[in-house]
């Protein structure tokens, strides 16, 4: 069994109030530890509310969800154990900052979990490398930075909990394009260090393809598959139709297959395209295409 | 939750409340308003009860609704209620140890202003429920406009009032979202002493704070972009026009409080 698995989760807004509205419908899904899982569905399909119930900040309408083998909800005492252990990071977080400095608000989270201060600095001291944050800007006050080094304090917040699970919600939602690169890679590289299983939820398949192995699709508050990069890209007019695009380059390359150039994988990143273009320019001196 | 709050939430709907022109029923809820004050008995409070009943079934709003309105002040009720039941002294004795007395004339004031503030609240909650609050600063307006003879600033005021209802919604959901990313940082907002949870509002609150003057100074840009320049010389879009229905209402209220009145003048509960 899985570190996260929901069975026949629905949640409905707005009960009994003409606003009424089903967010999440009949969810079954099975992550397993370790993972790093891309979740990817248009604005309105289901995401943001699906994570939420991950941590028990939503209880569901109806279904159950369990965490590390644990029911939610069954025990509501446990809930704050639970929380230590699924970290979410919001859409916005550098919006939730409150504390005088960049080092007091990371503390936050470990200083709730009640952890001794040798613990509480170690934690912050590693997560501010991890996620880039020179020691000198951690005695600055979180206002003063930039909109992308309040982000990653935000998330930083968040990872010195250690959680065993760590779900982002758009974290690259804002930010220009070097930004946005940071934070994929960080995310990269603390799921490469950590081991643990990482959520990333977002609406841009590019910034998903670049970091995650499987994806999650939902649309209209249901889950449309859950599989392999590659099983989800290859149903790619599937997912134009539901508004959702496979990155530019995996498009570039299924178009160059179809016309015939062999290639042995499946193309997801730039960078990726370039090694594996270079390799068959070198092999061929040049790509036949008949 | 802090969800529950509904001041300020419009119900769309096509009733005949909703379709009233918004003066009229600021209007009516006033006179409602006065005859829960002229009452002087229960009699009179029962007639503002059919009153406020017959107005929520014509609307359409599901009477769920009116309770639920009535729960963020549940707390007042009870401290004006204990209020009255310790410190009114008339009629019997019906309690009595150390310096508490209660009394007959306590327990009834205790339970006659009890269902005055719950009929007061639900009536206003109606306004809210059936008038988009946009519509009813534009009523407010229009009504307060013959002040501008003296330099009242009425478009300014309905203008803060448009903005602060509007932002109500917004910042309950603000809220909502950084207790959410709060308590998944593991924040404890449920338990200890009230020191304890004072202290554990800090992290809402100063990101609360930081968010709306945020969002103040965006929006005053955004309106300044599209050449908002105050009141004058400003036409409208929607024209307020009354109805004969809008007549009708009114003689019916007046009805209702010509009867709480004689029910004043000849029965006394």
């Amino acid at each position: 069994m899985g570190i996260i698995r929901t069975e026949n989760l629905s949640y409905v807004y707005g009960e009994g109030t003409p606003f009424r509205k089903v967010a999440v419908d009949s969810v079954d899904i099975d992550i397993d530890e370790g993972e790093i899982v891309g979740i990817i569905g248009h604005t309105g399909s289901g995401k943001s509310t699906l994570i939420q119930h991950f941590n028990g900040l939503l209880k569901p309408t109806s279904g159950k969800v369990f965490i590390d083998g644990e029911e939610l909800f069954a025990d509501k005492s446990r809930l704050k154990e639970i929380r230590f252990k699924v970290g979410l990071v919001f859409q916005y977080p550098e919006y939730q900052l409150f504390e005088e400095t960049v080092y007091k608000d990371i503390a936050y989270g470990p200083k709730n979990m009640g952890l001794s201060d040798d613990d509480t600095d170690r934690r912050i001291k590693e997560t501010a490398r991890l996620v880039g944050l020179g020691p000198e800007l951690l005695q600055k006050s979180p206002f003063e930075l930039s909109g992308g080094q309040k982000r990653r304090v935000a998330i930083a917040g968040v990872m010195a909990m250690e959680p065993k699970v760590l779900i982002l919600d758009e974290p690259t939602a804002g930010l220009d394009p070097k930004g946005r690169d940071m934070i994929l890679r960080m995310i990269k590289e603390y799921h490469a260090e950590k081991g643990v299983t990482v959520l990333l939820v977002s609406h841009s398949m590019e910034d998903v393809a670049k970091t995650v192995s499987k994806i999650l699709v939902m649309n209209d508050a249901k889950v449309f598959m859950y599989g392999d990069r590659s099983q989800v890209f290859a149903r790619a007019e599937e997912l134009t139709s539901m508004g959702l695009t496979v990155p530019q380059v995996t498009r570039v390359f299924d178009r160059l297959r179809a016309m015939g150039v062999e290639f042995s994988d499946e193309v997801f990143s730039v960078d990726y395209a370039k090694d594996l273009v270079m390799r068959l320019l070198k092999e061929k001196g040049d790509v036949k295409v008949d | 939750m802090i969800k529950d709050i509904t001041i300020g939430q419009y119900f769309p709907g096509k009733s005949v409340v909703h379709r009233l022109d918004p003066r009229v029923k600021l209007g009516l809820t006033v006179l409602y308003i006065v005859m829960l004050f002229v009452a002087s008995g229960f009699l009179g409070l029962g007639v503002g009860v059919i009153y406020l009943l017959l107005a929520f079934l014509l609307s359409g709003i599901p009477l769920k609704m009116m309770l639920k309105s009535v729960k963020p002040i549940v707390p007042i009720i009870i401290f004006t209620g204990i209020l009255n039941l310790f410190f009114i002294s008339s009629g019997e004795i019906l309690f009595e140890w150390h310096f508490i007395k209660i009394t007959t004339g306590g327990l009834r004031t205790m339970i006659f202003m009890a269902s005055r503030i719950i009929l007061l609240i639900c009536g206003t909650a109606l306004l809210t429920y059936t008038t988009s609050p946009i519509t009813l600063t534009d009523a407010i307006e229009r009504i307060l406009s013959p002040l501008k003879i003296i330099h009242f600033p009425a478009h300014e005021i309905a203008m803060m009032m448009t903005i602060a209802l509007r932002f109500i919604p917004t910042l309950i959901e603000e809220t909502d979202k950084i207790m959410s990313a709060q308590k998944a940082r593991g924040a404890d907002l449920d338990t200890g002493n009230v020191f304890q949870r004072a202290k554990a509002l800090v992290p809402i609150l100063i990101p609360l704070f930081v968010s709306a003057f945020r969002r103040a100074e965006e929006l005053a840009l955004a309106m300044e972009c599209r050449c908002y320049h105050g009141g004058d010389g400003r036409t409208r879009l929607k024209q307020l026009k009354t109805a004969p229905r809008d007549y009708i209402a009114l003689a019916v209220t007046l009805l209702f409080l010509a009867a709480v009145i004689v029910l004043n003048i000849f029965v006394k509960i």
